[in-house]
């Protein structure tokens, strides 16, 4: 067998032991929540009858071990079950959440990891001098700011001052991708200023570090000009630390924007994660905390394989 | 400053704003008397609804848990969404009267323990069934059902036997009670046909709306019912909720146009956005109140000089014009204001006074261990910041009142209702009856100052049984005195519903039952 087919196979079948683990600790952790599902749901209004019958209704009067291995009988026959809450079907709000999340995800993406690179790039050929810091200076302000500061000013900027946007970013099954794209556009920006100055310097750094090599010297004597240098020969070379970074930085998108969701009330998963997460509906939590961490798994899986790919010495071992 | 004039003006009608201040405030604009009365006429000049369109709200209080199952409601985005696709039998008008809405007609025994609906005839549910009287006690039945999780289960649990006749309903209570109607009117209430027995959830009511979409926590969008019986509301083609519980985006929303009202403007704002063009604020003072609660029969609040102490060591007015922004009015410790019919208003407010708080609580024999008062962010907006303002003026009196802040998370869970001394909050209810019976009887659901006194229990089930109007009255103004003095209720503000409104809107009513026009803030209005 192939040694890196070997490789993709075993990193799969560990992720999948993490994930079983991970569902272990997320349960865990929303039993140790203090208060109580059928209160939180009938809040501050519910009458002692009330909460009771909800108690017996949601079955919350088993033993939490039956219900944990009850829901992953379900999970792994692929039924997530319904949302103790209002009776939907988590597979399919997690669905709809889960591709507006992708869709916020990688349209930031898109912008943000060739801008990154290619700043990284200008400002490893122009080290120390202007364009560098200028870059530097630029991205780390925006990524000092917190995310939910960015996010009022831009909608400051972007919606009272100059009207070229709207303020309330929520995205629609119907709505054409030109809508889409106008909609999400303010999230989108802020999500490019907090995670641009990361791979920025981490692009910026590994270029650096290689252009020590004594190869580098050799292609420079060559007569390259230092863009070819960089391009031809730093670049392959600094990939597998640019894309741990990038792939992190992507994971983030994924699973860390509940901040950014909020603000500009975005319906995507970490909006819906929290809210469950204040009504102790465990099986929602339980759904997307897995999927989380299955995002989380599957993109370091990605990044592990990568690295291995683009590194010769890895690649063939002896 | 129309808008300005307008506010001032009705609030010093309520008596929520005084007449010397008001007086003043003219003087300071260079307005006189006589030209701000022009000025409002021309503000409220009645013009003709406009028909189609479609009106969106921006409503904060909705969550992706929320169901449409309107027995479940219990935040801001369901209730209104029930008033937009439901209809109950009758409503509450903004001058407190019954609105008869699937009823056409209510009578009661001489002795208010009998009462009959007659149902309104060639009514239609959204799904083309006729509404019977049937489905009305189908429905009642189902929110009385022992199995029921009803957030109204306390309201008609007084209903001992509930009959049909043709278009007639009859319900017989356990003891006489002369608000009934208004109890019909709670927004749980919600005639479903087969009383939503089958699929509490399916969105199907006989009003002004159909619901086309339902996102929870997103958006909730609807179109016009074209059988609905009332011509006289429900004038856009399409009306949309969206939700939005960060204030910031809320209020940009609102002054960018993408929503055309929106509830709870943050009163630290409400000023700034006054001035902003094409909006209004439109502060409505209502029933809601924001408290203090302690148990009564818990050490040391179970001793009367204490909670006495503890009412006196606060300054009401600093409450409203620093927590509140000006938009509300003190509170005299029980909860009944000026907004609830049959209110006395001779009761004289409580003042802060250090030297009687003093005194009580030497007189309490408190060991002088610090006081706690537990208090978390949500527990109402500003709700840290009113219990430090507290903690001061309580020390200044020589009483060891500390805060303790809790996590806004399970604080419904574990600290309200638990703990003997916390913050918290009421949205106030339709009549005086309902409110005490919701929370200050001995044997209320939701006691949740643990006040048991045999004659204020007495008072109260009198008063409810009571059709003489001046009769009730003294009794009520009796009940008020008792948990005034002896209560466990802190009661410093009652907050306005402050809403935002754009300029595009025409027919907004303030009302003081509830938000957003008492939920039907997209039913009742239009696009100018």
């Amino acid at each position: 067998m192939h040694p890196i087919l070997k490789l993709v196979i075993q990193r799969v079948a560990l992720g999948c032991l993490l994930l079983l683990a991970v569902s272990a600790v997320i349960f865990l952790g929303v039993e140790a929540l203090p208060g109580d599902t059928a209160q939180a749901i009938l809040g501050q209004s519910a009458t002692p009858q009330a909460l009771e019958n909800l108690r017996q209704q949601m079955g919350l009067n088993e033993p939490a071990l039956v219900r944990y291995f009850k829901w992953l009988g379900g999970v792994l026959t692929g039924d997530l079950g319904k949302s103790l809450t209002n009776g939907t079907d988590i597979a399919t709000a997690i669905g709809q959440r889960l591709g507006n999340t992708l869709f916020l995800a990688v349209s930031a993406a898109v912008i943000s990891v060739p801008l990154a690179l290619i700043l990284g790039l200008v400002a490893a050929r122009y080290a120390g001098r202007w364009p560098d810091k200028l870059i530097s200076g630029i991205t780390l302000t925006t990524i000092s700011l917190p995310e939910f500061v960015a996010a009022y000013f831009v909608i400051y900027l972007l919606t009272q001052v100059f009207p070229v946007f709207l303020p309330v970013s929520m995205v629609f099954p119907g709505m054409s991708l030109g809508a889409k794209l106008h909609a999400v556009a303010l999230p989108v920006i802020v999500l490019v200023m907090v995670v641009l100055a990361h791979m920025m310097r981490m692009t910026r750094a590994a270029i650096l570090n290689v252009m020590q090599s004594a190869y580098i010297e050799t292609a420079e004597l060559k007569g390259l000009t230092p863009m070819q240098v960089i391009w031809k020969h730093a670049f392959p070379n600094a990939i597998a630390p640019i894309v741990s970074v990038v792939v992190l930085n992507l994971a983030y998108l994924v699973v860390g924007v509940v901040v950014v969701e909020v603000v500009f009330s975005y319906n995507a998963l970490g909006q819906y994660l929290v809210d469950h997460v204040t009504k102790r509906d465990l099986p929602v939590v339980q759904a997307v905390g897995l999927v989380f961490a299955a995002v989380y798994i599957g993109l370091n899986i990605i990044a592990d394989v990568v690295s291995i790919v683009a590194n010769p010495r890895l690649r063939h071992p002896k | 400053m129309q808008d300005e004039m307008k506010h001032l003006l009705m609030r010093t009608a309520r008596g929520t704003f005084s007449r010397r201040g008001f007086i003043a405030r003219c003087g300071a604009l260079g307005i006189s008397a006589a030209l701000a009365n022009t000025l409002i006429a021309q503000a409220v000049r009645a013009e003709g609804p406009k028909k189609g369109g479609l009106i969106r709200a921006g409503i904060a209080g909705g969550e992706s848990t929320n169901s449409l199952d309107p027995a479940l409601a219990a935040s801001e985005v369901p209730f209104v969404t029930s008033e937009t696709w439901g209809e109950m039998l009758v409503n509450v008008t903004p001058d407190g009267k019954v609105d008869m809405r699937l009823a056409e007609e209510v009578s009661s025994s001489a002795d208010a323990s009998e009462w009959t609906f007659r149902i309104r005839k060639g009514v239609e549910f959204h799904d083309g069934k006729t509404v019977t009287a049937e489905d009305v006690v189908a429905t009642l039945k189902r929110h009385t059902d022992e199995k029921s999780q009803s957030g109204a289960l306390g309201i008609v649990q007084g209903i001992s036997e509930m009959s049909y006749e043709g278009d007639m309903v009859k319900l017989k209570l356990a003891g006489p009670n002369a608000d009934l109607p208004f109890l019909m009117a709670d927004y749980h209430l919600v005639i479903q046909p087969g009383g939503g027995v089958d699929n509490p959830a399916a969105g199907i009511g006989a009003g002004p709306y159909k619901l086309e979409v339902f996102e929870p926590g997103v958006r909730i969008g609807f179109t016009k019912n074209p059988n609905y019986f009332d011509d006289s509301i429900g004038h856009a083609d399409q009306v949309e909720i969206l939700v939005i519980n960060d204030n910031t985006a809320r209020t940009a929303a609102l002054q960018s146009g993408q929503v055309h009202m929106m509830n709870r403007v943050d009163p630290k704002i409400a000023e700034l956005l006054k001035g902003a063009p094409g909006v209004q604020v439109k502060s409505v003072a209502g029933r809601g109140h924001y408290v203090f609660i302690m148990h009564c029969d818990k050490a040391p609040f179970d001793n009367n000089d204490l909670r006495m102490a503890l009412k006196l060591g606060i300054k009401r007015q600093e409450m409203v014009d620093k927590i509140l922004g000006g938009l509300g009015s003190i509170g005299n410790d029980f909860p009944i204001n000026a907004a609830y019919p049959l209110f006395d208003d001779t009761i004289p407010p409580r003042e802060y006074d250090a030297a009687q708080a003093a005194e009580f609580y030497k007189k309490s024999g408190h060991d002088g261990s610090p006081i706690l008062l537990r208090v978390a962010p949500g527990a109402f907006p500003g709700a840290v910041d009113a219990a430090n303002l507290f903690a001061a003026s309580a020390q200044a009196a020589g009483i060891p009142l500390q805060v303790k802040l809790e996590p806004d998370d399970g604080y419904w869970s574990n600290v309200w209702n638990v703990e003997p001394f916390c913050a918290s909050y009421w949205g106030g209810r339709p009549v005086q009856d309902q409110m005490y019976s919701t929370a200050y009887l001995s044997t209320a659901d939701w006691n949740d100052t643990k006040f048991k006194n045999a004659t204020f229990d007495d008072l109260v089930l009198a008063a409810r049984g009571e059709l003489d109007e001046v009769k009730r009255k003294e009794e009520y103004s009796k009940v008020a005195n008792i948990l005034r003095d002896e209560g466990g209720l802190i009661c410093p503000m009652f907050n306005d519903f402050v809403h935002g409104v754009r300029d595009e809107i025409g027919g907004w009513i303030d009302d003081p039952n509830q938000e957003l026009m008492n939920g039907r803030g997209l039913v009742k209005t239009w696009l100018v």
